[in-house]
């Protein structure tokens, strides 16, 4: 059950062209966003709530059709927010945005450039977490925000929550940085570019520029949201919930669906492949791979994040192997090298890397406790 | 370990902690200790503690604290961060005793350890009746205790001896947390310990 009731999203545009970190400009661009709560007077309960990769802007509520009415689409972090949840928004002002580069209505590759009135596709630039960070302060200032009580995210999320620390210290009090990592390992970065290559070489990905040709590489994001699914479970939790369970009757020897798992897996990807943008999906995982806030500081990360002036919540699962634990004491010893203030919880879960979207009722009291520190 | 029995040593401890000092407290539990050295000597506090409750009060009490296992030492820690590190009254319930005070000294330039003195003699009458103690510092069943190591005072002085640990101050406190000058390990039921290389 919602805790917000419906919600609708608003559009913001920006004229002023944003340089990206890659070295492109974007000459101008809309941001997709919902808000929760109230903003106080004096603008300083403003949480900013960062998606991952598959994630947007509908963060809570049930979204609203045309008429106004309640949809089934809950959003996707639904269950921490709300009266007397974590992010409680008789307390807060919540704002979740759908990341430049991506297809829940921001601009992206299935926009149309305004240079050839056609969709970007591969000419949608590589974006960054830096690039989104600045974007997200652009909204910030449309919306009367100098400083976040707290920015917030899980996975990739969780980066643009730290980045946020890093490129705008003076704008942020508390950064919840969970299920995340300071930079992805090569094995990360290894799946990533399966997932990339299963898109890259669908017959129907044209170069990227499929929008003009009528069809979608739905084969290849498929396979790329297959495996990534993989990586955000855990093999305990798999066991428990597939385990080797054939799904209607003896095993028939050929390469239909037999297994549970693998079911399980068809649906999922069909599904993604069915509502998600395969320029998108390639610009994310980019988005991951770059990101490594040390790299211009001889990799210390210690060095990198001094310039912070925010509280930190670090958060890691226990069985999270796409990020695992020891990704976040690395944060988290970072900062206590530093002398900056940082709380950190370890929790126990058998959710894998997806346990940051579940409702684990000691997960979420940590987040509420730190959340009710925050003097507004 | 924090009971809910009056804590002498933090008194203790909170007098040799200057303004501005960095302190880590291992099994901070919900960071009673550290809120006091925060508020009442305006040090930088963090804290190590394994149990979710615990982590979970200590956040709620605004402490830094870190969730972690003792046991597997303190990688990740670089060296001689902290002017203290504290150990309070959870040495004996550590299995790798010797590893953590070599641990509390590389990351820090002073190690302060606590714990409940087994020789105290109301202990020794305890065991002389023909049961194990149960006091104000020792107080679990041997059943349901999580302490793994009973030592007294002389024998954790003949570690430090041999793993070459100087004493820099040693107080003892009886079971109502008065200081104790005379026959400390037959008079005193805690012993409070500042330790340098």
């Amino acid at each position: 059950m919602s805790g917000i009731g419906t919600v609708s999203a608003q559009r913001a545009h920006f004229a002023e062209p944003l340089r990206l970190k890659g070295g492109g400009v974007l000459p101008s661009y809309d941001l997709v966003y919902e808000t929760y709560g109230t903003l106080n007077a004096a603008k300083s309960n403003a949480i900013l709530v960062c998606h991952a990769l598959s994630g947007n802007h509908h963060v809570a509520g049930q979204s609203a059709d045309e008429f106004g009415k309640p949809t089934a689409n809950v959003g996707w972090w639904d269950n921490i927010v709300g009266p007397g949840r974590p992010l409680d928004t008789d307390r807060f002002f919540i704002v979740g945005v759908n990341n430049l580069g991506g297809c829940h209505g921001s601009t992206g590759p299935a926009s149309a450039n305004p240079a050839t009135g056609k969709p970007w596709g591969a000419d949608f630039p590589v974006v960054t977490v830096e690039d989104w960070v600045d974007a997200q302060a652009r909204l910030a200032d449309r919306l009367g925000i100098d400083a976040w009580a707290a920015t917030m995210g899980g996975s990739l999320g969780g980066m643009q929550a730290m980045q946020w620390t890093l490129s705008y210290p003076e704008r942020v009090r508390h950064a919840l940085v969970i299920a995340a990592t300071p930079k992805l390992s090569a094995e990360n970065i290894a799946f990533n570019d399966v997932a990339r290559q299963a898109i890259l070489t669908d017959p129907d990905f044209h170069g990227g520029h499929f929008y003009e040709h009528g069809v979608r590489p739905l084969r290849g994001l498929r396979l790329a949201r297959m495996l990534g699914h993989i990586t955000y479970l855990s093999d305990d939790q798999m066991a428990e919930k597939f385990g080797r369970r054939i799904k209607s009757g003896a095993g028939s020897y050929g390469f239909d669906v037999e297994f549970e798992i693998e079911s399980y897996l068809r649906y999922q990807g069909d599904k993604f492949a069915g509502i998600f943008d395969a320029n998108t999906y390639l610009r994310m995982t980019k988005a991951l791979d770059y990101f490594d806030p040390a790299l211009d500081y001889g990799d210390d990360l210690a060095l990198a994040l001094a310039r912070a002036r925010a509280g930190f919540l670090v958060i890691g699962f226990t069985t999270d192997w796409r990020f695992s634990p020891e990704r976040s004491r690395e944060i988290v010893h970072a900062l206590v090298h530093n002398g900056q203030d940082v709380a950190h919880a370890e929790i126990e879960s058998v959710h894998g890397h997806d346990s940051f979207l579940m409702d684990d009722p000691h997960y979420h009291a940590v987040v509420d406790a730190y959340l009710k520190r925050i003097v507004l | 370990m924090t009971g809910a029995f009056d804590r002498a040593d933090f008194d203790l401890i909170a007098g040799w902690v200057q303004p501005g000092e960095r302190v880590l407290d291992l099994g901070c539990g919900d960071g009673a200790l550290l809120r006091r050295l925060i508020d009442e000597r305006g040090a930088k506090g963090y804290g190590v503690e394994l149990e979710d409750a615990e982590v979970l009060a200590a956040i709620a009490n605004g402490i830094n604290v870190i969730q972690g296992n003792l046991e597997q030492g303190l990688a990740g820690f670089d060296d001689q961060t902290f002017n203290h590190v504290v150990l309070s009254r959870t040495l004996q319930t550590v299995r790798h005793t010797e590893r953590i005070l070599g641990e509390m000294l590389r990351v820090g330039r002073e190690a302060v350890v606590s714990f409940p003195n087994f020789a105290y003699w109301k202990n020794r009458m305890a065991v002389m009746g023909g049961r194990m103690p149960v006091s104000e510092d020792l107080p679990y069943e041997w059943f349901d205790t999580p302490n793994l190591r009973f030592f007294t005072i002389l024998d954790f002085e003949a570690l430090c001896d041999k793993m070459g640990l100087v004493i820099r101050e040693r107080q003892v406190l009886d079971d109502a947390g008065r200081a104790v000058t005379e026959e400390q390990n037959f008079l005193g039921s805690l012993a409070v310990y500042r330790l340098g290389r």
